[in-house]
């Protein structure tokens, strides 16, 4: 037990949660309406469509690499599907509205992984290009118009509930069915990261990319099919953001890969590969949702979101370092303090 | 492996090599950097596909490239750096190999857990398993490489030079653990240029020099100076190089009671110019960190530095350099080339100062003086624009050389300066240190190899449990009076 604490305690993960519950305190101490159920519904709303790109984040840095594309490959899958289901007239269920979405998303995530695995090229660069590339490809080939009505199917998805709450009032607030996108999405990654030969090849791939090499494990096959997996999720949160927006705009989500990105690392993944877990990525995308949605609950001005997330990135990321420093220092002197040599030197 | 050939571009690396492994003989592979061992090694590992020749592996032929086919086949190749991975636990990365060599989809996570104790306990070896790699040290994960093999039911298994980052009592076991598995029918092959591992542990040997078999044969067959004959293809005498005979003057560096908390303490010290002092010291027994204050980059907690008779307080990098010291790390991978850059670039970077005027650099300048150095330091290589990473061992160690030697240095510190060189540039580097000497540069050599101590040192301090047990001259010194000490007083 004492061993869990104070690995918690070193851990990243650990740091997050704990910050997030001292935040969750004092937001709730400030105003009370942040431990009502609407508000939490909210929150957990507005974590959905974050959530699930941050898993996909989460499986690239896993392997070593850095995806960027990710909003852009969301943004072309919720337009398209959309768009075709409109243009087209046709009524599939939605079950295969979330496959159209996914499909796009893979196809997209093919050519990164073309470029990547392939090719060879670094991650950063090439998804750097995607994502210019992909959402230019959107916008001039397949549209700018926002769509204020969207297909009667997602319209009827958007409106079931995961979980309904009466209220005194006599108000229903609802967390949305999408919220389960998110924890499947979630518990798919922690099945494949954690029990696949796939997933432990990620993290293998993270660790280091020769050794992989090394054993026989074809990297560049790795490398593609995790770039149209992360396609796939990306899809998936395309489509989800739609149902959650009832609006289908392609001019939504690309900027906010930076902030899914953070919430990952706050989570504790390492930018450099091969650490990271999807409890963490969640419990770093609740807390950066939960900064950006509740800081003007309690009054503060927008612009302090911004200052107070980069703030624990350093801290989330640069305390568990300190502490290690801290141990290393304390070891050498207990070293010290202990029985030494005394064979005296003939000089 | 017989008849093989492999080019790159115009170099003939290999040309007609024969390479035969019965079960249960350990085969030591010799040769000096760049001889063309690496390339062979790759070759029977799949990894990379011979011009010509036949590789067969248990009597089946191998062809081309299929690195998974051979070690499912049963060979696994311990790389010098291991190739483990460092996030993953000491379970996953031992029963990794077996798994990705069966195709599995989905971890067994029990079995597995099942599978990496028993390969433990099958080399005798306690760890626990959940802890990551990266947090072990060296000779341990050595042992989670070895343990990865085994648990692949390897029969062949290759080491790369297993013995460089290890220290005498950590060969020992590893020595003592290839002679047990070899009862078992493990065959190994042992990349090593250490004359002594050759003949404590190999049956046969195979020597190649630039390319071609030079000796091969019982290990028996082979003196120690027959085998160094071999791979150089010049007779190098393993005695002492000549000293100086001018006696030393006032100390360049002098320290008193020089002392970092749980490091080392009460140091005494005296560094005179155009001289060769060696500490020498098992890891752990405080000689890198002692290395490390006299070069700033850490700061003592007492004693007194007087650099040329005058007090030193010093606490950084920048401020030893200032002063004329230059220090050559012991890994010089991680800590001392820039490793995608040029050759050039990697001479001329700490002596920029020397080329440029009101901040522009003289870069046509620089280039002379590395052009200079190579031809002097005889840095084998197709064009000093290529990158450092490219260079064999002896060859990179060379071009660390090279940059301090460019700055002029007074006091040159060097930690480990012929760990992973071959005989022949072990030689030519110690002679570059004599010639230092000469041009009064004072050098301090810090190493756990008693024979160069020897070689080169005018005098040899033993350092033990963080302190300077003694101070012998190193012309009276005998090999096994220093064992003695660095082993007794480590106790």
């Amino acid at each position: 037990m004492r061993r869990l604490l104070s690995r918690l305690a070193t851990s990243p993960q650990g740091i997050m949660l704990a910050t997030g519950i001292v935040l969750a305190v004092l937001f709730s101490v400030a105003n009370p309406v942040f431990l009502s159920a609407p508000n939490i519904v909210d929150l957990l709303r507005n974590a959905i469509v974050t959530g699930i790109f941050a898993i996909g984040v989460l499986i690239v840095l896993a392997s070593g690499g850095i995806d960027v594309s990710f909003t852009a490959i969301g943004a072309f899958a919720l337009y398209a599907t959309t768009k075709l289901l409109i243009v087209s007239g046709i009524h599939p269920p939605m079950l295969a509205i979330f496959a159209i979405g996914i499909a796009i998303g893979v196809a997209l995530g093919f050519v990164n992984g073309l470029l990547i695995g392939l090719l060879g090229l670094p991650t950063l660069i090439v998804t750097l290009a995607t994502l210019s590339l992909f959402r230019g490809a959107l916008l001039t080939f397949v549209g700018t118009l926002y769509y204020g009505t969207i297909p009667a199917e997602m319209v009827a998805y958007s409106r079931q509930p995961l979980l309904a709450f009466h209220l005194a009032s006599g108000r229903v607030v609802q967390l949305p069915l999408a919220f389960g996108n998110f924890v499947l999405v979630a518990g798919f990654a922690a099945l494949i990261l954690g029990s696949t030969m796939f997933g432990r090849k990620i993290y293998a791939l993270g660790g280091s990319e020769e050794a992989a090499a090394r054993i026989g494990i074809d990297v560049r096959r790795v490398k593609l099919a995790i770039f149209m997996l992360v396609g796939g999720i990306a899809g998936l949160a395309g489509v989800t953001h739609v149902t959650l927006m009832r609006i289908a705009n392609p001019f939504d989500l690309v900027g906010s890969e930076l902030n899914v990105i953070a919430a990952v690392v706050l989570g504790g993944a390492r930018i450099t590969g091969g650490h990271g877990t999807v409890s963490g990525t969640i419990i770093g995308v609740l807390v950066i949702t939960m900064i950006n949605s509740s800081l003007l609950l309690i009054g503060v001005p927008t612009y302090w979101q911004r200052l107070v997330v980069g703030g624990l990135i350093l801290f989330g990321t640069g305390l568990p370092i300190a502490i290690e420093r801290f141990n290393l220092h304390r070891a050498r002197l207990r070293a010290a303090a202990g029985p030494t040599v005394t064979v005296q030197a003939p000089v | 492996m017989r008849g093989i050939f492999k080019s790159y571009g115009p170099a003939r690396v290999l040309q007609d090599v024969d390479f035969l492994l019965g079960p249960g003989e350990v085969r030591c592979l010799a040769g000096e950097n760049g001889s063309g061992k690496s390339t062979l090694i790759k070759i029977l590992s799949g990894v990379v596909a011979a011009d010509s020749g036949t590789v067969s592996l248990f009597g089946r032929p191998v062809a081309g490239t299929d690195p998974a086919g051979v070690i499912a086949a049963g060979l696994s190749v311990i790389y010098q750096d291991f190739s483990l991975f460092p996030n993953l636990t000491v379970g996953e990365n031992i029963t990794f190999l077996r798994a990705a060599a069966h195709r599995d989809r989905l971890v067994h996570r029990l079995r597995r857990r099942r599978l990496a104790a028993e390969t433990l306990d099958r080399i005798g070896v306690k760890l626990d398993l959940d802890e990551p790699v990266e947090t072990l040290p060296v000779a341990a994960k050595q042992l989670v490489a070895i343990a990865r093999a085994l648990a692949n039911d390897a029969r062949i298994v290759v080491m790369d030079e297993p013995t460089t980052a290890l220290t005498r009592n950590e060969v020992d076991n590893l020595l003592r653990l290839v002679a047990a598995l070899k009862q078992e029918g493990v065959s190994f092959v042992f990349v090593s240029h250490k004359i002594e591992e050759v003949f404590t542990v190999c049956d046969t040997v195979t020597v190649i020099r630039d390319g071609k078999v030079a000796a091969s044969g019982a290990a028996s067959d082979f003196t120690p100076a027959a085998l160094v004959t071999a791979m150089t293809g010049r007779d190098i005498a393993s005695q002492r190089l000549p000293r100086d005979a001018t006696a030393p003057g006032r100390p360049f560096l002098s320290a008193r009671g020089l002392t970092r908390i749980g490091e080392y303490r009460d140091v005494d010290l005296d560094l005179h110019a155009g001289e060769i002092v060696s500490i020498v010291g098992l890891l752990g027994s405080g000689r890198t960190e002692l290395a490390l204050s006299l070069f700033g980059d850490t700061r003592p907690d007492g004693g007194t530095l007087v650099l040329d008779g005058r007090p030193l307080s010093f606490g950084s990098v920048r401020d030893a350099m200032a002063v004329g010291i230059a220090y050559v790390p012991e890994d010089r991978l991680s800590e001392g080339l820039f490793l995608d850059q040029s050759i050039n670039d990697n001479i001329t970077v700490s002596s920029l100062g020397r080329d440029s005027r009101l901040g522009w650099l003289n870069v046509a300048a620089g280039a002379r003086r590395a052009k200079a150095a190579v031809e002097r330091l005889r840095i084998r290589l197709q064009t000093v624009a290529a990158p450092v990473v490219q260079l064999s061992g002896g060859n990179q160690q060379r071009v660390v050389l090279a940059r301090w030697m460019e700055r002029e240095p007074r006091l040159i510190i060097l930690n480990s300066p012929t760990v992973g060189v071959d005989v022949g540039s072990k030689r030519d580097i110690h002679e570059l240190l004599v010639a230092l000497r000469a041009k009064g540069t004072a050098v301090l050599v810090v190493t756990d190899d008693i024979g160069e101590a020897l070689a080169i040192s005018d005098r040899i301090l033993v350092m033990a449990g963080g302190r300077i047990t003694a101070s012998l001259a190193g012309d009276c010194a005998t090999e096994h009076e220093i064992a003695a000490r660095v082993a007794k007083d480590a106790a």
